[in-house]
């Protein structure tokens, strides 16, 4: 927490004549939740480490409209879409990572069919990329030998087939990865997509982030791990339900790697 | 005797096939009323998919006991269809065992093959009908499924079973024949059919030759009426699954699950409102064949062709009810019922459709309240576990999103909180209600 965070912005890159090697879309939560914000935190202290020149787009970033697509709103999803895609190509967009899966999935898949393709990583995988190119080493400290579980969020598995490279990023802690009975294509919703996140669940006899939660918590592990904000935050609510909030963390993998490099 | 029982066997085959026939043009018709997608892209790919999905039941195997039963049942049933063919030209011509002199030794396997098969799909079909009715698994027992769709099918099981003991009746008592050179088939000796060598001579050994004869006659008529049976009841059954599997994988969505499609018409309307050349006051061009759209799906012909054609193809197994999330929680959705009540309308459209000689006539009911609530639609995560899960990927998710749609385009009818967060993202660009400029004010927070 020593260093400060540098976090130039587009506007600020192109008034340098500068181009970064990626856009780091913050996304909505990641930008005003305050748990979600130290995700935010702990992915740019990593890519300061790293010396990755990124770039955000700052009070120039909109809400991609997943939640309003997802709710039936074509109409809101499209206005938003295409306000995105035009602040994109007129910064010269390229590449962009977020560590939102909603984001994610929106910008890589429904944007080019509006005009937007650019090459989109979630978080985990530009990760995983920083490592394998050796630009970022990490070591298990604090995590070596942890029961840690992963959750697998919906757009980001089998939304769009992302299952290892999270996984791979916890393994490269020394940790101890177990695995829920329900985890990669067979994976229970942490139960905030299609817009849930928004409203009150329907009437049930449970809510779907306690079922999930009792997952994650059955193979008794010390840390979940997770790689949404959406997911993040109903979990830590199942974990609260539980009265197990000082025994069970709920980390992204980026608060993972920052907290491993202690950063 | 045999010219009649030829004439006999020709009027059951037209009639069994043309039945049929009628029906399925039902069905082409029914779905031809949904909406035009193009799904005839990337061939290729597509035949890939339909082989490995479809023929090769990949996706049968994430439960390996049941896909092995099921495995039994539809490879004994794909064998078959050779000795169909035989019994064809048997039933026309008055022949026997038509195929055993030119085949020889290849014949003898290829029977032996499918009592092998024929017994393995026995096994299963027990073994499946204790599952539904003895060990009540859950999935299996839901209430959508009271009434028709349990009847259905044990039916279907219950036929399986007579089919089977029709085909070891007639080549048991066969071989009992052929042993004491009685059979249709000249000469003397054995057919050496793995099974029917054995239980022959063990089951019918002590009947008389009329008897004999009888039964072989009982067996044969009757595998192959159970045939036509079997044919002419999948119309009325889930069972169509078994035809419809093939063509149902082949135009599935290739896509990554999680990208949806974009409504074109909405493109054209936010492109013409985001361009600040386009004169507000402009007429748009009339086009004399337009159809006034509709955003979304209310009704079955709002949906398109794929979603219509996954209904009549969506065999009810119930696995993607269990893994949904909305489900599992007590929710009312259940992506099954979601397929089960699009093919009811989809149905009763098509009586409409015959009743009124070719036109639909409005008859008040529509897909969205009269089948599906809006409370089902709104329990969806869009987690696509449902999809993941069908083992000849159905899609309900796609129909549960093209209703939603259709709720909050058409109807402004979303839940209180949607409008909350839509309009947000509207004036802020975020869905809580924070100001945009304040976005990046985490990075001097601590």
């Amino acid at each position: 927490m020593s260093e400060s965070l540098v976090v130039p912005t587009m506007a600020e890159m192109m008034a340098r004549g500068e181009q970064p090697e990626v856009l780091f879309w913050v996304g909505c939560s990641g930008s005003f939740d305050d748990r979600a914000k130290k995700i935010t935190k702990a992915f740019v202290r990593i890519l300061n480490r790293a010396n990755v020149k990124f770039a955000v787009l700052g009070s120039e970033e909109g809400c991609t409209g997943d939640p309003a697509k997802r709710a039936g709103n074509e109409f809101l999803f499209q206005m938003q879409a295409m306000m995105n895609i035009q602040v994109f190509d007129g910064y010269e967009v390229k590449k962009i990572v977020t560590a939102c899966p909603h984001c994610f999935n929106t910008i890589k898949n429904e944007y080019p069919g509006l005009g937007g393709t650019y090459e989109v990583v979630h978080h985990t995988e530009f990760l995983k990329s920083l490592l394998d190119d050796g630009r970022l080493t990490i070591e298990g400290g604090q995590f070596k030998g942890k029961r840690i579980t992963f959750h697998d969020p919906c757009y980001l598995g089998r939304a769009n087939k992302i299952y290892e490279a999270p996984r791979d990023l916890i393994q490269k802690l020394d940790a101890e990865l177990v695995e829920m009975k329900r985890s990669k294509a067979n994976g229970l919703c942490c139960g905030a997509g299609g817009a849930q996140m928004f409203k009150e669940p329907e009437k049930g006899n449970k809510d779907v982030n306690m079922e999930r939660t009792d997952d994650a918590l059955e193979v008794k592990p010390q840390i979940i791990a997770a790689g949404c904000p959406f997911c993040n935050t109903m979990l830590t609510d199942g974990v609260k339900f539980n009265h197990k909030e000082g025994e069970v963390q709920v980390l992204d993998v980026a608060e993972l790697i920052a907290n491993a490099q202690d950063l | 005797m045999h010219i009649l029982s030829s004439i006999l066997f020709i009027a059951l085959t037209v009639a069994g096939f043309g039945f049929f026939a009628v029906n399925a043009k039902k069905i082409y018709r029914n779905i031809k009323l949904g909406q035009p997608v193009n799904r005839t892209d990337r061939s290729s790919e597509r035949f890939k998919n339909m082989l490995l999905v479809a023929f090769g039941q990949k996706k049968m195997f994430t439960r390996p006991i049941p896909a092995l039963l099921h495995f039994a049942i539809y490879a004994a049933f794909m064998i078959t269809q050779i000795e169909l063919i035989e019994i064809f030209i048997d039933g026309i011509f008055g022949t026997h065992r038509i195929f055993k002199e030119p085949l020889g030794g290849f014949y003898t396997f290829m029977i032996s093959l499918i009592e092998v098969m024929s017994v393995a799909a026995l096994t299963a079909t027990i073994f499946f009908l204790s599952r539904r009715n003895l060990l009540k698994l859950p999935r299996l027992n839901m209430k959508e499924l009271l009434g028709w769709p349990k009847k259905d099918a044990n039916l279907i099981l219950m036929m399986e079973i007579v089919l089977v003991l029709c085909i070891f009746t007639m080549n048991g008592t066969d071989e009992v024949l052929y042993n004491i050179g009685k059979s249709h088939f000249t000469g003397q000796g054995s057919f050496n059919f793995t099974i029917s060598q054995f239980i022959g001579p063990t089951v019918f050994g002590s009947l008389s030759e009329g008897t004999l004869h009888i039964l072989e006659r009982v067996g044969w008529w009757g595998h192959f009426i159970m045939v036509l049976t079997f044919l002419n009841y999948l119309y009325f059954s889930k069972h169509l699954h078994i035809l419809l599997a093939f063509p149902n994988t082949y135009f599935a969505n290739l896509n990554p699950l999680g990208q949806f499609n974009n409504l074109e018409s909405v493109t054209n309307e936010v492109k013409l409102m985001m361009d600040p050349n386009a004169d507000p006051f402009a007429a748009p061009a009339v086009d004399e064949n337009a159809v006034p759209a509709k955003f979304g799906a209310q009704d079955v012909m709002d949906l398109n062709q794929v979603q219509l054609l996954n209904a009549y193809s969506c065999t009810e197994c119930g696995r993607c009810t269990s893994s949904c999330p909305a489900n599992i929680t007590g929710k009312k959705l259940s992506p099954r019922l979601i397929m089960m009540k699009t093919r009811d309308r989809l149905e009763e459209v098509g009586k409409n459709i015959d009743a009124n000689k070719g036109t639909f006539v409005e008859d008040g009911k529509t897909l969205l309240n009269d089948y599906i609530t809006p409370e089902e639609l709104w329990a969806c995560t869009t987690c696509n576990a449902c999809v993941e899960e069908c083992p000849i990927e159905i899609s309900p998710l796609s129909i549960i999103m093209d209703m939603r749609r259709f709720l909050v385009m058409e109807q402004s009818a979303a839940p209180m909180e949607l409008n909350t967060m839509m309009t947000n993202i509207e004036n802020n660009g975020a869905p809580w209600q924070y100001n945009q400029m304040d976005r990046l004010n985490w990075k001097d927070e601590n």
